[in-house]
């Protein structure tokens, strides 16, 4: 069942490449339809989800929808997928995105079937990911996921394409293989030598090895850091960004900065708890750094895309902070580190959604007057009302007001890092606040007072583009205001992780 | 020369096959009119084709020493198999290039010696059998290179002969040396007599040998001649010596390594990982800002040579992934490299700015080449990256985690150079150089075969790998 949800948009984008000379009406429709079903079998996994697991038995405890055939058994690796209340969520949060930039490419004209086959692709890719329990699994999807972005900013990218493809594919190829040199740290150290993630956590190899074990967390943090991407890792961010059309920005910053964040939660902190617990304020460091380096930087752009792209440095900071936080608890605080790891993960859907839709926002800009520059527009909430109150809503989302997903996500953070590392999260507070300007600003900017020069070119979202932008703010908007029915899905999990690394 | 004892002619049938089939060639070479060469190329085909059913057959039945000086093992097996593959789309890429060509027989007996040369030097446990295994892989080759009697064709042809003469003779002084040192030229003696030996002596002499081997596996510090053979040959030649004879010659420094050396006193592990170091490094920045595709390739393989030594570092069953690792990696690279050369040889296209815009024209030839380039690289799930994988596990088991770490930064500079070649394919062309291709079948076939191959061998890697 969860191979199928898996692989189906990579069968459906191969029969497209078959089919001799299809219309692009033909094979946009036929990717909204495979995005759609692909969402709708994702929403039955979330349905019949067994909800009693991750009582006692670890982290790891209790997969559901578990496959685990034999890959390359001579060096232990396996096709090994499952989910559980981690990767529950990122899967669906994937679904709907990929769905969401389907819609928004109907019109899309610039070689159709490529540009489709690709996006399916990635999508294969990134459920891949977020459901694969083996390291080796893990990598190759890891892998592609920069192999299918690079030809998507390559190929239907604008300004200098060519140039950000090459430096986002190197950059996050050099993090790929630091990971991977993590894995074989891994595997060499494991026995019976297995790259299985649950063998592994059972087995928790480096235990114990001061030095070893830091090594091998190093190259997985390095890999992941890139990924995710935080401070100093972050400078191919934001020229892949600019450049990227704008679903490509969408996956980009919504699933595939997710894949470094998850590794944390799936593979470094179960894995190396100890090692984890060991380093844990390196990672908070990092974090607040994140945070307020981010939000400056993101505050001085003139450009909105650069602007939310700094932005999810910002919000990846976040993450990285509560996990941190986690490792920092002591054995009494246990419940701080599972509010601190259920936020990170919370944060990690709730990023996806808005800056999904922000990228798609901002796209939809650049379609109609070719320029993300923010001094160019002004007075857009009378010319274009809809775009406005869309772009509002994402907004308040993101600097993390009330009723909003954002609110849920870093609040539990704060709530939960405020025990184990009160200075580092006072200042990663800092960090809201400045992301407060820095959203009201641009809101300011180009909402309201006079029209800039190329007000005159905007006009409002079409059906096409609000049915692609409106579901992500309405789920964010349902997350903000009932979000037991995400964080009972998270907390679990979040709880036998917490214990684990806590203490 | 011990343990001399009779030899078993039944387990020598495909390198047998292999010897006939050159004979047979270059009769029927002389006996068929030029118009109606096909037939030759067909018969080599069929032979080939038979070899590696002999080979398939012998690998499923027992396997041992044939001799003292000749084994047949899994490495074995598997350089057969390789080395026929590789020679058979050797033949396919030629029939593009040589259809009708006034020695096109020729052509094939030389390939077909040059092949059997390889496959000896893989069976090799004895330095002489291994010093004439190097002469048979090594003079066809000469040969081959000047094939087409032109400018470029005769200066590579001579610059690899020269650099071939002085590492064969070093070869053979290096096997004199060793003979010296331990009173016999059989690995299984000499791995019993070399501990004693003195320290300089067998130095001196393993040093030399290995500039044989190196000299045919085109490995830094004997790597001069690749970039000019590879620009100058006809592209199929270039295939062929880029990729055949490597394979034959890294299992030779394997087994040496692995049989004789690793025990011996001298400390074999550090030679060999300097040496995978600088043919790595240096065959990257060599690679970095080629124009001509054929140049790019060849650092390539210098580099790709470097990745490969890393196994020969790994001996002496201090990791048990070095030998299966090795012998997937040779595979897969045998397919990727094949695969690049024979988009090459299919377009005629020679400057990476001439392949501009080659998916709007060839579709097909151009997503072959990304894959191929890409499994050049090690991305997953391509073939390379399985092997890649299996090499740098070897290397951290063997305690060489500086090594491994070296590696994986050159495989990140690595995709810098192949990126450069990737990125015009996709790009708008200008329109004069649209039509400028000619048809070519076979190597267009060939081109996607190895793609497929190397990506099928890298998602059905399990079976392949439990077989090595």
């Amino acid at each position: 069942m969860l191979s199928i949800v898996v692989f189906l948009p990579l069968l459906a984008g191969l029969a497209l490449l078959v089919v001799p000379r299809p219309r692009d009406t033909a094979v946009a429709w036929t990717w909204v339809t495979v995005a759609s079903l692909d969402l709708v079998l994702v929403l039955g996994l979330w349905v019949n989800y067994p909800t009693t697991t991750g009582s006692a038995e670890g982290a790891m405890g209790a997969f559901a929808y578990e496959t685990h055939l034999r890959w390359i058994p001579s060096i232990g690796a396996g096709y090994h997928v499952g989910v559980d209340g981690f990767s529950l969520p990122l899967l669906a949060m994937t679904a709907v995105l990929f769905l969401a930039c389907a819609v928004h490419s109907l019109r899309q004209r610039r070689r159709t079937r490529a540009h489709a086959v690709l996006f399916l692709f990635l999508q294969t890719v990134s459920m891949g990911l977020f459901s694969a329990l083996d390291l080796l699994l893990f990598f190759v999807f890891f892998d592609l996921s920069i192999v299918g972005m690079y030809f998507v900013i390559a190929g239907w990218g604008h300004g200098r394409a060519t140039r950000s493809a090459t430096q986002f594919f190197l950059y996050t190829f050099l993090g790929s293989l630091a990971l991977l040199l993590g894995f074989i740290g891994l595997y060499v150290a494991s026995d019976p030598r297995t790259f299985d993630m649950v063998e592994l956590t059972r087995q928790s190899p480096l235990e114990g090895q001061e030095l070893a074990g830091g090594l091998v967390l190093l190259a997985i943090g390095i890999g992941l850091a890139v990924k995710t991407p935080t401070v100093p890792f972050h400078t191919w961010l934001p020229p892949a960004h600019t450049d990227a059309p704008a679903v490509g920005s969408a996956i980009l910053a919504g699933v595939l900065l997710k894949m470094g964040a998850y590794g944390f939660v799936r593979i470094a902190m179960p894995i190396l708890p100890g090692a984890w617990s060991e380093y844990a304020m390196v990672l908070v460091v990092v974090g607040v750094t994140s945070v307020l380096y981010g939000a400056l930087v993101a505050l001085a752009q003139t450009d909105f895309k650069r602007m939310v792209a700094y932005t999810s440095v910002n919000h990846m900071g976040y993450v990285l902070l509560g996990l941190g936080a986690a490792g920092l608890a002591t054995a009494d605080e246990a419940r701080a580190a599972t509010l601190a790891v259920t936020g990170g993960v919370t944060q990690m859907v709730s990023h996806g959604l808005l800056t999904g839709a922000l990228f798609l926002l901002a796209g939809v800009l650049h379609d109609r007057a070719g320029t993300y520059d923010m001094g160019s527009y002004g007075g857009l909430a009378a010319k274009a009302p809809l775009f406005a109150t869309l772009a509002a809503l994402a907004f308040f989302g993101s600097l993390g007001l009330p009723g909003l997903s954002g609110f849920i996500a870093e609040f539990q953070i704060f709530a939960g890092s405020l025990g184990p590392v009160p200075v580092p999260t006072a200042l990663a507070l800092l960090g809201i606040l400045v992301t407060a300007a820095l959203f009201l600003r641009a809101l300011q900017r180009l909402f309201l007072g006079g029209p800039g020069p190329r007000t005159s070119r905007i006009s409002d979202l079409s059906v096409r583009e609000t049915a692609a932008i409106a579901p992500l703010l309405a789920l964010s908007v349902a997350i903000g205001l009932l979000p037991h029915f995400l964080l009972d899905r998270i907390e679990p999990a979040a709880r036998a992780l917490a214990a684990l690394v806590a203490g | 020369m011990s343990g001399m004892g009779e030899m078993n002619l039944a387990a020598l049938l495909p390198e047998m096959i292999l010897a006939l089939a050159a004979v047979g060639a270059l009769l029927l070479g002389s006996w068929t009119p030029r118009e109606r060469q096909w037939i030759v190329r067909l018969f080599v085909a069929v032979a080939l084709l038979s070899g590696l059913a002999a080979t398939l057959l012998a690998a499923a039945g027992a396997s041992g020493p044939t001799s003292g000086v000749h084994t047949v093992d899994t490495a074995t097996h598997a350089v057969r198999a390789a080395v026929l593959v590789g020679t058979l789309a050797t033949v396919l890429l030629a029939a593009d290039t040589f259809a009708d060509h006034p020695r096109e027989s020729e052509f094939y007996v030389l390939l077909l010696l040059g092949a059997l040369g390889t496959v000896a030097l893989a069976g090799a446990t004895d330095l002489l059998v291994l010093a004439v295994a190097y002469l048979l892989a090594s003079i066809p080759l000469y040969a081959l290179v000047g094939f087409a009697k032109d400018g470029p064709g005769t200066e590579a042809a001579l610059k690899f002969y020269l650099l071939g003469a002085l590492s064969g003779i070093l070869l053979l002084t290096g096997a004199a040396l060793l003979l010296g040192a331990g009173g016999t030229t059989g690995y299984a003696g000499l791995a019993g007599a070399l501990p004693g030996a003195p320290r300089a002596l067998v130095a001196a002499g393993v040093v030399a040998v290995l500039a044989g081997l190196l000299f045919k596996a085109g490995g830094v510090p004997l790597h001069f001649w690749v970039p000019d053979v590879t620009q100058g040959a006809p592209v199929p030649v270039a295939a062929f010596v880029t990729t055949v004879p490597k394979i034959g010659a890294l299992v030779a420094l394997y087994r040496l390594g692995d049989q004789v050396l690793a025990k011996a006193p001298l400390d074999w592990a550090l030679l060999a990982g300097l040496l995978a170091a600088a043919s790595m490094t240096l065959g990257n920045l060599g690679a970095f800002f080629q124009t001509d595709a054929r140049r790019l390739l060849a650092y390539s393989t210098v580099s790709q040579v470097g990745y490969l030594l890393m196994a020969a570092a790994a001996v002496g069953g201090r990791a048990g992934l070095a030998e299966p690792g090795l012998l997937f990696y040779l595979g897969a690279y045998l397919a990727a490299n094949l695969g690049a050369f024979a988009v090459v040889c299919a377009l005629r296209a020679r400057t990476l700015e001439e392949h501009t815009g080659l998916f709007r024209r060839h579709p097909w030839l151009a997503l072959s080449l990304v894959v191929c380039l890409l499994s050049l690289v090690g991305t997953p799930p391509t073939a390379v990256f399985v092997g890649k994988l299996a090499l740098f596990t070897a290397a951290l088991d063997a305690g060489l985690g500086r090594l491994m770490v070296l590696a994986a930064a050159n495989t990140v500079a690595s995709l810098f150079y192949y990126l450069r070649w990737i990125l015009p394919l996709f790009r708008a062309s200008a329109p004069a150089e649209a039509a400028k291709t000619a048809s070519a079948p076979w190597s267009t076939g060939v081109a996607i075969t190895a793609a497929v191959a190397s990506l099928g061998m890298g998602i059905v890697a399990g079976p392949v790998l439990s077989l090595l």
